[in-house]
């Protein structure tokens, strides 16, 4: 990583939370009042995506450590809903727990042989890792295989059907990207996360300091792809479908892409940045069927021209207003 | 046996043309720190100019030489206009800049060709089987391709190994730095270096288009792959991308051959043929996982390199 990222959970973080989650909280409201109901479906999408971005950014951002796998925890939460509901196991209080326990094993048992290692190797072997799920989900035979799996319906609450509703699912999906965002707030603030940060900075400093920086990343890790295991439960929820296609790498770097929109180790950001992205990809795919031409180079300009994101734009030219102070 | 041999020839092959496309890849990744995800599209770009210019031109080998001229200008533009200005940037910024390049062209080429995939006919004289004994036939055109495949093996390692050139970029594999503080143009060498990596990649894509589909996106799943033969191989090391190279082609074509069989034993054809394809594409990312845990540095690494 180049030069030193700051954190922006201080000052800055409170307001833009609160407008992001009021303007969010509104969403169904006022598609109802407008007769615009794609609308709600459309935004819980964006919100359960937002959710697995900000998973990534608690190791990528905090944690500095570049995960080039992380669609693999969406996937494996997905696939473990898909599978029960299919199996006629698919209440939440079965799926749920179990998508969060098959996705926060798989972090444990890979953060456990990939965090030893450091940089360049790190993101190939989160690719690899990242991979193998890809490749276990195609291996799927009896649950499609390389098609995926179009699922019966939704998870059941208690036998209630109560997820089919369209704006009960959306604050569900709401709760959750609103709950995790706080906790991940939280605990960064929290020793947890400023050991995190400082291993990010130095690691060594941080060992001598007697922390455990294997355990503090490992426990991040481990968080961090429960959350995107989570994602996962409510993707499968709201697609009715699993497909190898969730654990893909190139999803993985859509993730890094949200992430960076928002500016590295800014999770309100995080959450802003894969909004901005899909609202993005969602306009230019109105616009013509071959949107990538224009996305891609949108994406090359952006790393070429910012550093650090939005939210690093907007520090830097707060800075240069208060005469070049750093924080 | 006789199954056996055709697999260990299919593996070969495979392991050659993931050389060619590896070779590029670790050389721009090991002397200049730069990771491009882009490699992958310069193999399906090549693939494409020699389908678009072998049916223009009618002959495979004007075809060919077309292509890969074309392809070197192409690398050398993109190193121009994008790459260059990459190089000091993390590795962060590198992943995303070359993602976006890769969404650009894998679009693009749907654009300009058409999403459906192009044919290539295989060249007349290397039309025909040869005969293995045994009344077992193997295409000559594969035979050719691994012929290729092992001359461009020989002709970089003379490069790297015995000539000047080569000298340098053995040398900035080890410490760029310390080669530019000794007065070398690194600039100029990296160029050198792009160009030629583009080219074998191209050339790969170029070989490979008679016998695989030529499609949008069809350079992904060739690139992942060069990044784990550089990865096991040791990253900047050419002979360990040969050696990886091989060892991934060799591995994942006989796992992909007996996992069918094995696991015909207890479903139909149709579901041992699909399990199979996703169990012995994740023992290849398994051996990766295991040699990065093992030897983080790979099989071979460059010398010097820290």
């Amino acid at each position: 990583m180049s030069g030193p990222v700051t954190l922006s959970t201080k000052r800055s973080s409170f307001w833009p939370v609160v407008v992001l989650c009021l303007g969010l909280a509104l969403v169904p409201v006022v598609a109802v009042l407008t007769k615009q109901g794609h609308w709600v479906s459309l935004t819980t999408q964006m919100m359960i995506l937002a959710l697995a971005a900000l998973s990534l950014d608690l190791i990528l951002g905090i944690g500095g450590l570049l995960s080039f796998g992380h669609a693999a925890f969406i996937g494996l939460g997905a696939y473990t809903t898909g599978i029960l509901i299919q199996e006629g196991k698919g209440d939440l209080l079965i799926a749920l727990p179990m998508s969060l326990a098959v996705s926060g094993l798989f972090a444990f048992v890979t953060g456990i042989v990939a965090l030893r290692t450091r940089g360049v190797v790190f993101i190939m072997i989160t690719l690899a890792f990242g991979q193998m799920a890809f490749f276990a989900a195609q291996a799927l035979y009896a649950y499609g295989g390389d098609d995926g799996l179009t699922l019966d319906g939704r998870s059941t609450v208690f036998g209630l059907k109560l997820l089919s509703n369209k704006i009960v699912f959306y604050y569900l999906t709401f709760a959750c990207l609103a709950g995790c965002l706080l906790l991940l707030q939280r605990l960064s603030r929290a020793r947890f996360g400023r050991v995190l940060l400082g291993a990010r900075d130095n690691a060594v400093r941080m060992e001598t300091l007697g922390y455990d920086v294997f355990r503090v990343r490992l426990m991040a890790y481990v968080l961090s792809g429960m959350i995107a295991g989570l994602a996962g439960f409510l993707l499968a929820n709201h697609t009715e479908f699993v497909s190898p296609a969730y654990a893909a790498w190139q999803r993985s770097g859509d993730l890094i892409f949200m992430v960076i929109i928002g500016g590295v180790g800014s999770l309100w950001g995080a959450v802003g940045g894969a909004l901005t992205y899909l609202l993005l990809e969602e306009g230019l795919s109105g616009l013509t069927e071959h949107w990538k031409v224009i996305f891609g180079p949108l994406i090359i300009l952006f790393v070429l021209l910012t550093h650090g994101g939005i939210d690093g734009v907007v520090a830097r030219v707060r800075d240069r207003l208060a005469g070049g102070r750093h924080d | 046996m006789s199954l056996l041999a055709i697999q260990v020839l299919n593996g070969l092959q495979l392991g050659l043309l993931m050389f060619l496309v590896a070779a590029g890849l670790t050389l721009v990744f090991g002397v200049m720190d730069f990771i491009n995800l882009a490699h992958g599209v310069q193999y399906m770009m090549g693939a494409y100019l020699a389908a678009t210019f072998i049916g223009w031109t009618g002959h495979f080998v004007i075809g060919l030489g077309m292509a890969l001229i074309g392809i070197m200008v192409f690398g050398l533009l993109l190193e121009r206009v994008m790459f260059r200005h990459l190089y000091a940037r993390s590795h962060l910024d590198q992943v995303l800049a070359t993602f976006g390049l890769i969404l650009f062209l894998n679009q693009g080429v749907k654009m300009v060709w058409g999403a459906a995939p192009l044919g290539v006919p295989v060249p007349e004289w290397f039309q025909g089987s040869v005969l293995l004994g045994d009344g077992i036939l193997y295409p000559v055109y594969r035979f050719v391709i691994i012929g290729s495949g092992l001359l461009m093996a020989l002709v970089l390692w003379l490069v790297v190994e015995k000539t000047r050139l080569g000298m340098l970029v053995r040398a900035g594999a080890s410490n760029a730095t310390m080669l530019s503080a000794l007065g070398v143009d690194v600039r100029k060498l990296f160029m050198v270096i792009f160009a030629f990596g583009t080219m074998l990649a191209g050339f790969a894509g170029a070989m490979a288009a008679p016998i695989l589909s030529v499609e949008p996106g069809m350079g992904d799943q060739v690139l992942i792959l060069a990044f784990v033969v550089i990865v096991i191989g040791g990253i900047g090391s050419i002979r360990g991308a040969f050696a990886g190279a091989l060892l991934v082609g060799l591995i994942d074509t006989l796992a992909r051959s007996y996992s069918v069989d094995f696991m015909r034993l207890f479903v139909g054809p149709a579901a041992a043929r699909g399990i199979a394809n996703g169990l012995s594409s994740m023992f290849i990312y398994l051996l990766m996982a295991l040699v990065l845990f093992l030897r983080p540095d790979g099989l071979f690494p460059s010398r010097g390199r820290t």
